[in-house]
């Protein structure tokens, strides 16, 4: 079984109520590390070595946060400056994070649909986590496709249900070592685990 | 041997510590324990104390004195003003129905109307010890039914006040007053228009007095901080006052009642309170007695017939009536039966009117002898009645709807106690304020309180480390207590008590020095903080944190209140020498308080931090339905 690390990010988490549920959703994983980093570090002063402790305790990363203008919340950059620093996580031949499994789990206002080549939005999900994506390939890591929960504006309690529901068996499935190679042709690991409940239903 | 003092206290004492733990284990409530203890002890059953036609009530009536002293003290106006249409509306209602039907009822039963009405208007009055009491035994003080009994008890003891005026003009016809009476009053014998006029200037005479003697004195005896000399103050007030009332013949109660009301707003409210209560108790207990004691078996024996139906008409007639105001009050079924059986019996001013009554001669000897009797029988069926309502009526018939939670109770809890409000505490409390936490505050200082008080905040005055002052400051549901005391040793002791007595409050403390800080470390304190702004804020974040908020967010408004703090430090400056220079610097250091806490009422400390909570979702690109 792999412990899954997940690096929670979200300044107004008392106010969201799809945050909420998709973390609740999750009680009860003991092999699941929720690691709110603005609880843990409101003055954004980051404890590196427990960072990395943490890091090293645990086969698969996740950056879980609400998207605001594009990017994730001001912590998340500072703790990649921080923790994931030359000598470290890459160069000298230092990879401590190497062929770890990572993905961001995303909540949106905007719809799937406004997050394309066209849309509002004008670019989709995977092009806006280009800088994350590269500083994990720099670290060598296996960078998977991102959960998103989108529209939340609009979602019923059931679909959130839902959501949550779908990340709870990501988080299932990934702590079984499932084939990555696999993984990596979905979009969205929303999409990967629809079709794994399609295969498997009759 | 009973004729001794120490005699009849050991009568007294006995019979209550023999009959009331057997009534509580019977699940009859100590009320009822104290009654029979009397009926047991009086002259017609074993005939310790009271021989017959001997005025027992006159001393135990002492009881009900501090208990109306106590009711009074928890008359704040703004708890009176929260409850003033329960107190008018449901208080005046059963008053006026209860009197007018009981006074048609004596009506018929050959009273002339003078007498009717003044006896209606006794029959009316209801047993305010009796009620609270039980009900409180009952856990049901803050229910719907104890509140609206609270109301409506209210109305009669301050409605004793206008009728005690009022009853000399029934005499008139009367002729005078007969002296019956045993007490010697400075009255007999002045004319009808002095003796109502003088209600009114005893009633006068307390509130000025107690405005502009008492409470420089207790200011005076709590510098002194000594423990029985606090006591002792609020006995002699008590007592002094119920001596004065008594002197112009007016009911003691009453006067302990105004005093009460008088000093509900000082800052000494809440340490009277804890001072007298176990008095109280004991004095209340023997006023039970006395009323059980005081049943004269002799009429009962006599006429059994008509003290019997007599006994159970009043009750009847208030029980009705009762259940039509709370039904108009919207009073549930199982509310309203435990509020009308509960109101139903007759009074302890009962016993004063109808003392005031025949020392008036408004009606007959015969007359007033019954209707005592009558009284005092249905003060002992209360805790019977209320006890087979309990047991036969509400299982059977109610519908034990879950009371809800009024919401003006819960400002009575608050979540935080800080102890001790010198410029560290003040400054904790006003960003807790300005974060929506409000903070319950203990203190001794009794200008500081004053100033507090002004200022909305809810205080305590008195010494914290007392057991019972924290646990009337709320120690019990609070969750966090932190402590801001200057005196290290005060820290520690207040420490020990908090450990032992509340272990579940989260005890935080400030500390002036290292070595202080260690002590406490030693003491098993956790959370402890060394002075100045920052820290007092920093220590505000972390309270806020052990409530629940996230810690980002009260770190951001920690950081907001600073450059707030500083920003109306340097406002303030320039004006600090307005006025009269001599001012010293303690003073200077309250108004600058002052100043501060007015500021931060108008003040909006989170008007600029809601960034990331947009109602408006910018990104859901509307756009989108657009083909």
């Amino acid at each position: 079984m792999n412990n899954i690390l997940i690096l929670f990010a979200h300044p107004r988490f008392e106010n969201s109520r799809t945050n909420r549920s998709l973390l609740a959703g999750l009680r009860g994983l003991e092999w699941v590390t929720i690691h709110d980093l603005y609880e843990q570090y409101p003055d954004f002063n980051i404890d590196v070595a427990r960072e990395r402790e943490l890091l090293l305790a645990h086969q698969v990363i996740v950056w879980h946060y609400p998207l605001y203008l594009y990017g994730p919340p001001a912590i998340i950059k500072q703790w990649m400056d921080l923790v994931l620093e030359h000598g470290w996580a890459h160069g000298q031949g230092s990879y401590n994070l190497e062929r770890k499994p990572i993905f961001a789990t995303i909540t949106t206002g905007g719809t799937r649909a406004s997050y394309a080549r066209g849309g509002f939005n004008r670019y989709t999900i995977p092009e806006l986590l280009y800088p994350l994506e590269q500083a994990t390939h720099l670290c060598r890591m296996d960078w998977l496709p991102p959960f998103v929960v989108q529209g939340t504006y609009r979602l019923t309690d059931g679909m959130l249900a839902d959501c949550a529901d779908q990340y709870r068996q990501i988080l299932l499935k990934l702590a079984q070592s499932p084939p990555l190679e696999q993984i990596r042709g979905y979009e969205f690991l929303n999409d990967w685990i629809s079709a794994l409940n399609r295969k498997e239903a009759p | 041997m009973t004729d001794t003092m120490l005699g009849q206290a050991v009568v007294y004492l006995a019979a209550a510590l023999f009959c009331v733990p057997i009534a509580r284990r019977l699940g009859m409530g100590s009320v009822l324990g104290y009654l029979l203890a009397g009926i047991l002890i009086g002259p017609f059953c074993l005939g310790f104390v009271g021989r017959e036609g001997e005025d027992i009530m006159h001393f135990a009536e002492f009881g009900v004195v501090m208990m109306l002293f106590l009711i009074g003290l928890e008359l704040e106006p703004a708890h009176f003003w929260r409850m003033r249409t329960t107190i008018l509306g449901l208080g005046s209602l059963q008053l006026a129905l209860t009197t007018c039907a009981l006074t048609a009822g004596l009506l018929l039963l050959g009273l002339d109307w003078r007498g009717a009405l003044a006896a209606g208007l006794a029959l009316a009055m209801s047993s305010t010890a009796i009620v609270l009491q039980s009900l409180k035994e009952k856990g049901l003080g803050n229910s719907h039914a104890g509140l609206s009994s609270f109301a409506v008890l209210l109305f009669q003891d301050i409605a004793v006040i206008p009728i005690l005026a009022l009853l000399p003009f029934l005499a008139i016809q009367a002729g005078g007053g007969a002296v019956h009476g045993d007490a010697p009053s400075l009255l007999d014998g002045l004319p009808v228009w002095m003796k109502a006029g003088s209600v009114l200037f005893a009633v006068v005479a307390v509130v000025v007095m107690g405005r502009s003697i008492v409470v420089p004195f207790l200011r005076i005896v709590t510098k002194a901080s000594v423990r029985e000399l606090s006591v002792a103050a609020a006995l002699l007030i008590i007592v002094a006052i119920a001596y004065l009332m008594e002197l112009v013949g007016l009911s003691p109660a009453l006067g302990a009642f105004l005093a009460g009301v008088l000093l509900a707003n000082s800052e000494f409210r809440h340490e009277l309170e804890s001072d007298i209560e176990p008095f109280k108790g004991l004095l209340l207990g023997l006023f039970f007695i006395a009323v059980g004691a005081s049943i004269n078996f002799r009429l009962l024996t006599d006429k059994p017939a008509t003290i019997i139906s007599l006994v159970l008409a009043v009750i009847l007639v208030k029980a009705v009536v009762l259940v039509v105001a709370g039904r108009l009050f919207r009073l549930s079924f199982d509310q309203n039966s435990i509020f009308a059986i509960g109101l139903s019996q007759v009074g302890e001013f009962a016993f004063v009117l109808f003392a005031f009554i025949d020392r008036l001669g408004i009606i007959g000897r015969d007359w007033t002898d019954t209707l005592m009797a009558v009284t005092a029988i249905s003060m002992t069926m209360t805790p019977l009645l209320l006890l087979a309502n309990e047991r036969l009526v509400l299982p059977r018939f109610g519908t034990r709807e879950r009371e809800e939670q009024e919401a003006d109770l819960i400002d009575t809890e608050h979540p935080v106690i800080i102890a001790g409000f010198s410029s560290f505490g003040s400054t904790l409390g006003r960003f807790l304020r300005a974060n929506g936490v409000e903070a319950t505050i203990l203190d001794n200082d009794s200008d500081q309180v004053d100033l507090l008080r002004r200022m909305g905040f809810k205080v305590f005055y008195g010494d914290a480390t007392r057991l019972d002052i924290l646990r009337s400051a709320g120690a019990d549901s609070a969750r966090v207590l932190f402590i801001a005391i200057d005196s290290p040793a005060t820290v520690n002791k207040l420490v020990a008590t908090a450990r032992k007595h509340f272990p579940h409050l989260k005890v935080m403390a400030r500390a002036g020095t290292n070595l202080d800080a260690h002590e406490l470390l030693d003491l098993g304190v956790r959370d402890i903080y060394r002075d100045f702004l920052d820290t007092s804020v920093r220590a505000g974040v972390d309270v806020l944190a052990s409530l629940g908020y996230r810690r980002y967010g009260a770190t951001r408004a920690g950081q907001d209140f600073i450059r707030y703090d500083e920003s109306a430090m340097h406002h303030l400056a320039p004006h600090r020498h307005d006025e009269s220079s001599y001012i010293s610097t303690a003073r200077e250091q309250i108004r600058l308080q002052e100043q501060l806490l007015a500021g931060d009422r108008t003040a909006n400390h989170t008007h600029h931090d809601h960034a990331w909570d947009t109602s408006t979702p910018v990104t859901a690109a509307e756009g989108e339905t657009q083909p």
